[in-house]
C-alpha cells in the first residue's frame, strides 16, 4: 500500500529578519511513523517544527500535512495565506507539546484537557470530561484530574500536555524537546508515555536530545545543523555510522 | 520611640480639631458640633447622596473596565490604524482633568443641538435632543467613564504582556482562534495582574464621583454642601460625607481582597488564608501557648534559627 505522506516538506525556507533559520527542508514523514530530529541548538529544528503548525509562517516552499497545505492556499500558480479561523481548523487536527508544557494554570487538570474540544470542537462537556479521564488513565495520572498544574512535579505536568493534545484526537503529534525542562529522574516516565503512543501507532515528530529514545522508538533519525537536514535515515545507521563529518563531531559530543 | 513620638503629635492634632469641632462657634456649650455631625450622619438626603454616588461609581467603572479592556485589546492589535486611534485616545483623555470633561459633556448642548446616530445611505437614524440625551447625571458618566478608560486601558493592557506567550503558543497549538484565546486563556490570567490596580481604581472613583458637584449632580458631596449652606455647618458636614466616604471605601477594600483570591486561584500551591480564617487560626495558635524560648532546647549547638527545624 503506497499511502500519501503525513507530512510533506518541500524546500522550506524561514528567516527572522535577515538571519536565515531554515534554507531549503525537504523531508516525508510516513503515517505511523516516528521521526526524531537532533542538532545543536540554533540549528533550526525547533524552527521547522512550529511552521508544521503555522505557529511560524514560512518564507518560501511548501508544507503540508495529510496532503493540505498549512496555513495556506493554493490558487493557480500562488499561494495565498489562509483567514485565522482557517488556520486555526487546520491546527486541531495537529498536536504540539511544549519544552515548558504551557499548561493553563488558572484551569484544573480536567479543565485543560476539555477545554479545546469543547470550545473549538463543540463536543458537549460530558463527552469531553469522559475521554479526559480515559486520557489521564493512560498517562497514570487519573487521580491528578482536579489537581492545579503547579500542584504537579515537572514530569507530571509534561504527562498532563501530552494528554491535553492527545484530547483534540490529532493526527499527528508533534514534541518540541519535551523533556528538556525536566530533572533528570522525571525524563523516564514522560519517554515511557510517548513511547506508549508510537506503540499506538501515532504519527510523530520528536525534537529531542534523547539520542536513546532516538534510537529504540524512532523510524528515522534526522539530523540538522544550520539550517539544513545534514543526514538522515535509520536511527541505528546514523547514530553507529555517520556518513557527515558534522554528524560525527555533533554525535561525539553528545554520546 | 520615634513610634511614640508620632503617636503624640497624632493625638494632639486630632484631639485639637476634635475639640475645636466640638467647641464650635455657636457658644452653645461643649460638644455641639459632634452633635450636629450624628444629627446629619443618617439624614435622608445623605442617603439618596450616597446612593448616587454608589450607582455613579459602579456605572462610571463599568464604563471604564468595558471600553478599557476594548482599547488595550486595540492597542496590542497587529493592526497600525486599530493601534493609533487607541493611543490617541489614551494620551486625549489621560492628557486633560476629568473636571474639564465633565464640564465639556455638561456644556456640549451650547454647540451640537441634536445627536443622530444611525448607518449611512439607510433610513436607519435615532435622532435625539442633546439637552434630553445628556443630563448633568449623563454628563457626569461620560466624563468619568470615559476618562476611566483611558486609565483602565493601560491596566489591561499590562495584565495581557504579563501572561507568558507561551500561554498563547499552546492555546492556538490546540485550535483555538484569537478571540478564544484571548477570552479563556489570557484575559484569566491576566486578572491576576488587572485586579489590584482597578481596585485602587474604583476607590479613587468612589471619592472622583464629588467632582460631579460641577455638573450640578445631587451625590453625597453635593448633597452635604446644600445642608451645609443652608445651616452654616460647614466643617461638621464636611466630617459626615468624610465618614461614608470611609465606610464605602473600606467595604470596597474588603470586597477586593476576595475578588483578588478568587482569582488568584491556580497561580499559588495553596490559597491565601481569608481573613476570618486567620483571625481562626490565631486563636488556635493562642490556646497552643507560646513556644519554649531557644535558651531552653536541650543540647546541640546553639545555630541561629535551629528551634524551627
Amino acid at each position: 500500500m503506497t499511502s500519501m505522506p503525513m507530512v510533506k516538506a518541500e524546500a522550506v525556507h524561514k528567516n527572522f529578519g535577515r538571519l536565515e533559520v531554515l534554507r531549503g527542508i525537504d523531508l516525508e514523514v510516513n503515517p505511523r511513523d516516528v521521526m526524531c530530529m537532533i542538532g545543536p541548538s540554533g540549528s533550526g529544528k525547533s524552527t521547522f517544527l512550529r511552521c508544521i503548525n503555522h505557529l511560524e509562517k514560512i518564507d518560501a516552499g511548501r508544507l503540508s500535512v495529510d496532503g493540505e497545505l498549512v496555513g495556506y492556499r493554493q490558487r493557480g500558480d500562488r499561494i495565498y495565506e489562509l483567514p485565522d479561523a482557517e488556520v486555526c481548523k487546520k491546527r486541531a487536527e495537529i498536536g504540539m507539546v511544549f519544552q515548558h508544557f504551557n499548561l493553563f494554570p488558572h484551569m484544573t487538570v480536567l479543565e485543560n484537557l476539555a477545554e479545546a474540544p469543547v470550545r473549538v470542537k463543540r463536543e458537549s462537556r460530558a463527552v469531553a470530561a469522559d475521554r479526559a479521564r480515559r486520557l489521564l488513565e493512560r498517562v497514570g495520572l487519573a487521580e491528578k484530574v482536579d489537581a492545579y498544574p503547579r500542584q504537579l512535579s515537572g514530569g507530571q505536568q509534561q504527562r498532563v500536555a501530552i494528554a491535553r493534545a492527545l484530547a483534540m484526537q490529532p493526527k499527528l503529534m508533534l514534541f518540541d524537546e519535551p523533556t528538556s525542562a525536566l530533572d533528570p529522574e522525571l525524563v523516564g516516565e514522560v519517554l515511557d508515555v510517548m513511547r506508549a503512543l508510537a506503540e499506538d501507532g501515532m504519527t510523530m515528530i520528536v525534537v529531542t536530545h534523547e539520542i536513546g529514545f532516538a534510537r529504540e522508538v524512532g523510524d528515522t533519525l534526522v539530523f540538522m545543523d544550520g539550517g539544513v537536514i545534514v543526514e538522515a535515515g535509520k536511527p541505528r545507521d546514523v547514530l553507529a555510522n555517520p556518513q557527515q563529518e558534522r554528524t560525527r563531531s555533533f554525535l561525539s559530543k553528545v554520546l | 520611640m520615634a513610634a511614640v513620638v508620632v503617636l503624640a503629635i497624632a493625638v494632639y492634632i486630632l484631639y485639637t480639631i476634635g475639640t475645636a469641632i466640638g467647641n464650635d462657634r455657636t457658644g452653645l456649650g461643649p460638644h455641639t458640633g459632634w452633635l450636629v455631625v450624628e444629627k446629619f450622619l443618617f439624614n435622608g438626603l445623605i442617603f439618596r447622596g450616597i446612593l448616587l454616588t454608589l450607582e455613579l461609581t459602579a456605572l462610571a467603572m463599568l464604563v471604564g473596565v468595558v471600553l478599557g479592556a476594548i482599547l488595550a485589546v486595540m492597542r496590542l492589535s497587529p493592526n497600525p490604524v486599530m493601534s493609533w486611534v487607541s493611543w490617541l485616545y489614551i494620551w486625549f483623555f489621560r492628557g486633560t482633568p476629568v473636571l474639564v470633561q465633565i464640564f465639556f459633556w455638561f456644556n456640549i448642548n451650547l454647540v451640537l443641538k441634536s445627536i443622530d446616530i444611525g448607518i449611512p445611505f439607510t433610513s436607519l437614524w435615532l435622532h435625539g435632543n442633546t439637552n434630553k440625551l445628556i443630563p448633568p447625571f449623563m454628563a457626569a458618566l461620560l466624563g468619568l467613564g470615559l476618562n476611566e478608560a483611558a486609565y483602565m486601558a493601560e491596566i489591561v493592557r499590562a495584565g495581557i504582556i504579563s501572561v507568558e506567550h507561551g500561554q498563547t503558543e499552546a492555546a492556538q497549538a490546540l485550535g483555538m482562534d484569537r478571540g478564544l484565546v484571548m477570552r479563556r486563556i489570557v484575559l484569566p490570567q491576566a486578572m491576576r495582574v488587572i485586579i489590584p490596580p482597578t481596585g485602587n481604581e474604583t476607590i479613587s472613583m468612589l471619592k472622583t464621583t464629588s467632582l460631579a458637584f460641577g455638573a450640578g449632580v445631587t451625590e453625597l458631596f453635593t448633597r452635604q454642601q446644600q445642608i451645609a449652606t443652608a445651616t452654616y455647618d460647614v466643617l461638621e458636614l464636611l466630617i459626615v460625607a468624610s465618614i461614608w466616604y470611609l465606610v464605602m471605601t473600606s467595604i470596597l477594600t474588603v470586597g477586593q481582597y476576595y475578588i483578588e483570591r478568587h482569582f488568584g486561584r491556580g497561580a499559588t500551591r495553596q490559597l491565601p488564608p481569608t481573613p476570618l480564617q486567620r483571625f481562626r487560626r490565631m486563636l488556635f495558635t493562642f490556646h497552643a501557648g507560646p513556644p519554649a524560648p531557644p535558651e531552653l532546647v536541650p543540647a546541640g549547638p546553639a545555630v541561629p534559627g535551629s528551634e524551627h527545624r
